[in-house]
């Protein structure tokens, strides 16, 4: 079990000041300096080295990805821009860091942007989030005022911090996408290649990353690569924040060590199902994108990127939906479906007529209204989104559906009968 | 999803007031020289402030002040979903849908909505609502935000009351509204973060030595 000493949020739930003083006083910049000492190499080494993974949905090595920036600034200047457009349904832990632990996020902002020889960063927040932005806000004023940052700070590297914000659109989580908003633009996502390493924000080579990347980077390289890499399975290093919402008896946020059995996170953190473990349906383990789990691959799943994935689920966020037997999946699903069908951009054709003709669809499926064929349909055209689009919103938007097929089949086939006992006259309207 | 389509009736002008137009300004310098446009979403969403709603001409006034086509404002307007282009209660109540909320009593909520307020985007009185996707508080679901801020582990209890208080001019604390939680922490007590030593100073203890930190020179 994790230790509380292990642990690198320790204002998660606000229990404790957020200010400079006692975010100080809970070991958050301690020994940065030393750090921008060691230079960007060493940085960018350990950060590889701790087999930390992006903590925004795809887990691609966050160090890999700083290493990708150019080695020299040229004629254009380099840039972190940090994602913080935490939208995806079940996802709430990005929000926690930035109102309770805004300290360990502006270290990592300044050792990350160091480390990729960038002297401005930009965070780009949800514009849901308001308080989270006004007590952030506040944060960052104290840091300049303690010249922690700003043009001539006691670290030595010029920096400034500037949090810019969204009006409530899903794929500004894509990074492109962001880059757009930030830009002043419609969010709507970029052709890859170029990716923004090599032309990002304002055609200048920026990273994009989210805001648990970012946060956690300062206490690994404090505490070191090997202790976080002590935790979870090769591989999947490290601690995480999980989001536990739905039918359990306590959801909540909490931060544990990567591969946990996803049984033991519910028990130990969230009481359990309610109703009990045995009145669990399925899980949606890594926020609304990913394919659900019925009961049976929950009873023994481990909760890191590789053993989800191995179930053609996936980690994304750590957000972990829970349904209980009394959940209607195609329901539920459908509530998914129109998600993105609200959210797609409209850019790409399979995507902005998938969306709607699969949310339609669904919420037909789920009065039983619909032919048994459509299923099948449904699966078909779920398949020509995924990857067909520019960017991951289509494959996000079937993958849910997919997951509901997969596993929950027979339930949207019992509708369907269930509609058409006694009502052998009812025409069916064709799939629009 | 609320019409994106600009009101019928539109003001006939737009001025910022003295502290906003000042506000512009710190917005603008955030972004390099010619950069101007990235100031974009936080002046829509400032004259939003100001006014209750973007009219029309607050999107020319500020297409005007950051040397941008009008309908580049236009666009980014009625692409973000947070813009109201038309107006909306004193209180506007955006009422989480999504499924994490959903699955938690979200569809009742929308009830206690019709009940009390009406249709969706009707205003009666100081109130009026919307249902929205995922807001992003799903451990404290189900939720609402209103104006600014969330209010969150609602039932229609104590959000049908919510709705009460603020439809008769009361102010009402935001955050969660379970007296047994403080944030995202799970109902009564924690399981996690109670070890006194990590607040009592012992984790500033100088590092005399980054962990990997022995010179590489020799190699």
């Amino acid at each position: 079990m994790l230790q509380d000493k292990d642990r690198i949020f320790t204002n998660l739930y606000g229990l404790q000041d957020y200010r400079l003083e006692a975010a100080k006083k809970r070991g958050a910049w301690n020994g940065t300096r030393e750090m921008i000492e060691m230079g960007p190499e060493w940085i960018i080494q350990q950060v590889k080295d701790s087999g930390l993974r992006g903590r925004g949905g795809a887990g691609f090595p966050t160090g890999l990805k700083w290493s990708f920036m150019p080695k020299e600034v040229r004629d254009r200047p380099h840039y972190l821009v940090v994602n913080a457009d935490e939208s995806e349904p079940g996802t709430c832990k990005d929000r926690e860091i930035m109102r309770h632990d805004p300290h360990l996020f502006i270290e990592g902002c300044l050792i990350a942007s160091f480390a990729m020889k960038a002297h401005a960063c930009y965070i780009y927040i949800r514009g849901e989030y308001i308080f989270e932005r006004e007590q952030l806000q506040r944060a960052i004023d104290e840091a300049y005022e303690a010249k922690l940052i700003g043009k001539d700070n006691i670290h030595g590297w010029p920096f400034d911090l500037y949090l810019a914000h969204g009006a409530g659109a899903y794929i500004c989580g894509e990074e492109t996408a962001l880059l757009e908003s930030l830009e002043g633009k419609k969010g709507q996502p970029r052709l890859k290649p170029p990716f923004p390493a090599g032309a990002g924000l304002y055609g200048c080579p920026t990273t994009v990353n989210n805001v648990e990347s970012i946060a956690v980077a300062p206490t690994i390289l404090r505490r070191g690569a090997g202790w976080f890499k002590s935790f979870g399975r090769d591989n999947n290093a490290g601690t995480k924040l999980f989001c536990i919402s739905g039918h359990v008896n306590k959801p909540c946020n909490v931060e544990e060590e990567m591969s946990i059995p996803l049984k033991t996170l519910l028990e130990r953190h969230c009481g359990g199902v309610r109703g009990g473990w045995d009145n669990l349906k399925a899980v949606i383990p890594g926020g609304s994108s990913v394919r659900c789990l019925p009961k049976d691959i929950c009873d023994d799943v481990l909760m890191d990127f590789d053993a989800l994935r191995e179930h053609k689920s996936g980690l994304g966020t750590a957000a972990v939906i829970v349904m209980d037997k009394s959940t209607d999946m195609v329901r539920a699903i459908a509530r998914i479906a129109y998600f993105y069908k609200h959210e797609s951009c409209g850019q790409c054709t399979p995507c902005r007529e998938g969306t709607g003709w699969m949310w339609r669809v669904l919420t037909r499926m789920a009065e039983g209204d619909a032919e048994m064929w459509e299923i099948d349909k449904l699966l078909d055209v779920a398949g020509q989104i995924e990857g067909h689009t520019i960017c991951a919103l289509g494959d996000a938007a079937a993958w849910p559906i997919q997951g509901l097929i997969q596993h929950f089949r027979h339930e949207i086939e019992e509708k369907i009968t269930n509609y058409r006992t006694g009502k052998p006259h009812v025409q069916v309207a064709a799939a629009e | 999803m609320a019409s994106r389509k600009p009101a019928t009736n539109q003001p006939a002008s737009f001025q910022w007031s003295e502290e906003n137009a000042k506000w512009c300004e710190t917005q603008v310098a955030k972004f390099p020289d010619g950069r101007q446009a990235s100031a974009v979403i936080p002046m829509l969403w400032r004259a939003q402030k100001q006014e209750g709603w973007i009219s029309i001409p607050a999107m020319e006034t500020i297409a005007k002040q950051l040397d941008m086509p009008y309908i580049r404002v236009y666009e980014v307007a009625t692409f973000y979903t947070m813009f109201n282009l038309a107006p909306v209660g004193e209180f506007f109540v955006q009422l989480c849908g999504t499924t994490p909320c959903m699955l938690r009593g979200a569809e009742e909520l929308k009830e206690v909505c019709r009940e009390k307020i009406g249709p969706e985007m009707a205003i009666n009185g100081k109130l009026s609502w919307l249902e929205v996707e995922c807001l992003g508080a799903c451990c404290n679901a189900p939720m609402a935000q209103i104006n600014d801020y969330y209010y969150e582990d609602l039932t229609p209890e104590n959000f049908g009351a919510i709705l009460d208080k603020l439809q008769a001019g009361e102010h009402v604390e935001p955050g969660t509204q379970n007296p047994n939680r403080h944030t995202s922490d799970p109902e009564g007590e924690n399981t996690t973060l109670t070890d006194e030593s990590l607040y009592d100073g012992s984790m500033a203890r100088p590092i005399d030595k980054l962990p990997n930190s022995e010179p590489a020179k020799t190699e």
